[in-house]
């Protein structure tokens, strides 16, 4: 197990070396930066040329890219163009979208688990169809659509919440947000939870626990439900990274100043610093996410064994 | 489908009970005679001289006063902190600053605050992006060289008088330049700017009516009234919040459900619907904006005698009334100038100037660009950028009234840049094949912000390197021209130079706009669209 972990974190460092090289890259394909920090009205030749020295642009690429990396190691992740360091804006936006990710992935577990688990043991029920139907409802929807419309009926024409969120961005203010980011999938967790019920329904440990007498609560719970999860948890892990980089349009509609926000006004403004360390951060939480997953696979299924 | 109802009524149940919790979780951010207002976040720090767009403009409006101020309402500079101005020559002027006000931390503001700050803001070292605002005083050269280092580290041309007086040398003639000094780039700085500068940006102190109590980067913040304001604008509210917004539809959206009291950007989807949404709380007033397509004269194909022609009969195929009418819902009204209707007809605004080169005419508009020989390189690309405002929908509109006119569906494209930034690296490495979209937002009410920033010979704002000596020569009469009339005109002489040689099509007039909710009387946008924040009242 430990040899097992040891080895999957080492392969993640080529990986995170080749990731934030592409991000690197693309970024500096987008043009100069400097035009971009100095907006509609072109900064005098002396000044872009100061700016290109202070920001280390004036070097060839693949040694802006060695600082970088020598930065990032040492925690410093470079200052953004209107002189706030990156690792502020991080420290103001992760603990944002990790608590919007909390929320959705919350609501894929419990209601997606929930609604999949109920159906599948109830195929061709009318229940089923109905959330078979509402799911294909969700799934087919954009994003933005049911987030503008869910913001308009409920925060304006009805007034139950407010339509952005505040800058505080509590986890109350956040369910909503969250239902809207973790809609779609929501709607597959459901559906791939009910084909696996519904599949292992019939099968044969299933059919044995039944026979030895235990209780239909604890034949669901324990045997059923804990064999059927492994594809779902293998869903819901990787779209915890999914989720936290996916989330603009999401934080855009409700106004929420997250990872999302930064990285579009990042991309925007062309500021590189921003885009590279976000996207850095990113990459490794998607990494560690998967590792996760792997790791859990062993303890909902103890017949995998990793060495 | 019993199911279906059942599953319907458990989902809004469960909903329900959550919305709960979401209103238990917010809370306001007004409290009694204060306000909230849209935001977005400034590009740069917040320093006067580095500021040069809207949002970081609007903070310095509140917390500074300079020289000069620009009356919201008619556009003209009165004096705020100068209590006199005079020259004997239009090129030396001696400055005298009013007895009596202060900083909000208590420091009074001498003429040493206003050289100091201006030193500031011309200096290389700084990256100030408004350090150009100060390259007509004398000795600029040095401090700003335009390449290599400084060798100067003060502007030669400024020299502290006395406690409350100093002069200003500039290196030519310009009788406007008093009128100049209500831009924010001159604004007077206290010690604490110098001394404790980081401590400073984290919260600016000013001169203004009111002061910063909180600043959290990226998503608030907060001012309140200064009770010991001596200036003749006090703040007639109890104090101002500014939300960042990265999306003005969700401003808009809290504006109507009464989350946010002033949204000073409608959205163009808004505009068909805002009337009725807002019940008569919209305003729709000149700003002074001016929309423009200039041309890439560093292109030999653009230079030519034929291309001026051509250049005027594309003016003439664009059918502006239409374009605005439809795709802008009268926010921005046709140009019939190279200015803005802001500065009033004794400021240079000349409605009309532009005559029958403006005017919609398909076959006057066929007839010249045939005369010239035709669209150089055969097709006409206006390049754009995407990302922001909605350009595509009237260069799209602009190319279809072109094409319509020409009789050809294949005669204009548009041509977007997927970001501002590479916009404006294109623009800046002259790349530009053909027109391009240009905005001219002013940094004062005067004719000549709209000219020579624009069209002068190698100009800070010259995108398309236009050059022509008879333009240069009227500018610097207009500039040397110590009656204010008679500077008007040679400076709308210089502007009939323009007109003739079509250097840039006057595309429309932009307004700006706001809506708020009942809470809010007396909002109003000064000329630069920005509320007047001072004068709106609460409650």
């Amino acid at each position: 197990m430990g040899r097992y972990v040891a080895r999957r974190l080492l392969q993640m460092v080529p990986v995170f070396i080749g990731a934030t090289l592409l991000i690197f890259l693309m970024v500096n394909v987008m043009g100069d930066p400097i035009a971009g920090l100095c907006g509609e009205r072109a900064c005098d030749p002396a000044t872009a040329a100061q700016l290109k020295r202070e920001f280390g642009l004036d070097q060839p690429l693949w040694r802006q890219y060695v600082t970088y990396m020598g930065n990032v190691f040492t925690g410093n992740f470079g200052t953004a163009f209107n002189g706030q360091p990156v690792t502020e804006l991080m420290a103001a936006a992760f603990p944002v979208t990790v608590r919007l990710t909390v929320v959705a992935i919350l609501f894929e577990i419990v209601v997606g688990i929930a609604l999949g688990v109920v159906t599948g043991l109830r195929r061709g029920h009318p229940v089923d169809t109905g959330v078979l139907l509402a799911t294909l409802v969700v799934i087919s929807v954009p994003t933005f659509v049911t987030g503008l419309l869910l913001q308009l009926l409920l925060g304006v024409s009805w007034g139950w919440i407010r339509p952005s969120v505040s800058p505080a961005a509590g986890f109350g203010e956040l369910i909503v947000p969250g239902l809207v980011l973790a809609s779609v999938s929501l709607a597959y967790v459901t559906r791939l939870t009910r084909t696996t019920i519904a599949e292992n329904k019939r099968a044969d440990y299933v059919r044995t626990a039944t026979a030895k007498g235990l209780p239909r609560r604890r034949v669901i719970t324990r045997h059923l439900l804990r064999n059927s999860l492994i594809p779902v948890v293998t869903f819901i892990g990787t779209d915890i990274g999914a989720l936290m980089g996916g989330a603009i349009v999401t934080e855009r509609i409700f106004n929420i100043h997250g990872v999302g926000y930064q990285l579009y006004q990042g991309i925007l403004r062309q500021n590189t610093q921003t885009v590279v360390g976000f996207v850095t951060v990113l990459v490794l939480v998607f990494l560690l996410a998967n590792l996760l997953v792997d790791l859990l696979y062993a303890v909902l299924d103890p017949r995998i064994r990793y060495a | 489908m019993r199911g279906p109802t059942r599953a319907g009524r458990a989902a809004c149940a469960i909903g329900a009970a959550l919305m709960m919790a979401g209103c238990g979780g917010g809370g306001g951010f007004g409290g009694a005679g204060v306000l909230t207002s849209s935001w977005g976040d400034p590009q740069n720090p917040l320093e006067p001289a580095d500021t040069n767009e809207v949002q970081g403009g609007k903070v310095l409006d509140m917390i500074f006063r300079g020289l000069k101020k620009y009356d919201p309402r008619t556009g003209r500079a009165v004096n705020m902190l100068a209590e006199r101005i005079s020259t004997p020559d239009s090129r030396t002027f001696t400055v005298t600053v009013k007895d009596g006000w202060r900083f909000s931390n208590g420091e009074p503001v001498t003429a040493r605050s206003f050289v100091d700050a201006w030193n500031y803001g011309a200096s290389l070292r700084n990256n100030q992006r408004n350090a150009y605002f100060f390259g007509y005083i004398d000795g600029y050269d040095k401090v700003h060289p335009g390449s290599g280092r400084q060798s100067a580290d003060t502007l030669s041309g400024l020299r502290v008088t006395g406690p409350r007086t100093f002069t200003v040398r500039l290196d030519q003639k310009f009788a406007g330049f008093p009128d100049t000094l209500g831009y924010a780039a001159y604004a007077p700085l206290p010690r604490a700017f110098f001394t404790d500068h980081a401590g400073w940006l984290r919260k600016p102190i000013g001169n203004g009516p009111y002061q910063i109590a909180s600043y959290s980067k990226g998503s608030a913040m907060t001012l309140k009234k200064w009770n010991g304001y001596p200036g003749p604008d006090p703040a007639r509210n109890e104090g101002v919040t500014l939300l960042v917004y990265t999306d003005s539809n969700t401003a808009y959206t809290d504006v109507l459900a009464g989350n946010l009291d002033l949204v000073d950007d409608v959205p163009a989807t808004q505009l068909k619907n805002v009337r009725t949404d807002l019940d008569g709380r919209y305003i729709n007033t000149p700003a002074g904006i001016l929309q423009t397509l200039a041309f890439p004269y560093y292109d030999p194909k653009w230079n030519t005698e034929g291309a001026r022609k051509v250049r005027t009969g594309l003016s003439m195929a664009i059918d502006r009334a239409q374009i605005t009418e439809t795709i802008f819902r009268r926010t921005r009204t046709p140009a019939t100038d190279w200015t803005s209707p802001v500065l009033g007809t004794a400021g240079g605004f000349q409605a009309g100037l532009c005559g029958h080169a403006c005017d919609y005419d398909p076959a006057g508009a066929r007839r010249l660009i045939r005369e010239g020989g035709g669209i150089p390189g055969g097709r006409l690309k206006i390049t754009y950028n995407a990302d922001t405002g909605s350009h595509k929908q009237w260069v799209d509109a602009v190319c279809n009234s072109i094409n319509n006119a020409l009789g050809n569906d294949k005669a204009c494209v548009g041509n977007p840049v997927g970001t501002f930034a590479d916009f404006r690296n294109q623009i800046g490495q002259h790349r530009m094949s053909g027109p391009f979209r240009a905005g001219w937002q002013m940094d004062y009410p005067l004719i000549q912000n709209f000219l020579q920033p624009l069209y002068y010979t190698d100009a800070s704002s010259n995108d398309g390197k236009w050059s022509n000596k008879r333009f240069d020569r009227l500018v610097d009469q207009a500039n040397a021209e110590t009656d204010r009339a008679a500077s008007v005109r040679l400076f709308q002489e210089a502007e009939k130079v323009v007109r003739d040689n079509m250097a840039a099509i006057p595309l429309w007039y932009q307004n700006g706009s706001a809506g708020y909710t009942a809470r809010l009387s007396h909002v109003a946008l000064n000329p630069f669209s920005v509320p007047v924040y001072n004068e709106i009242k609460v409650g």
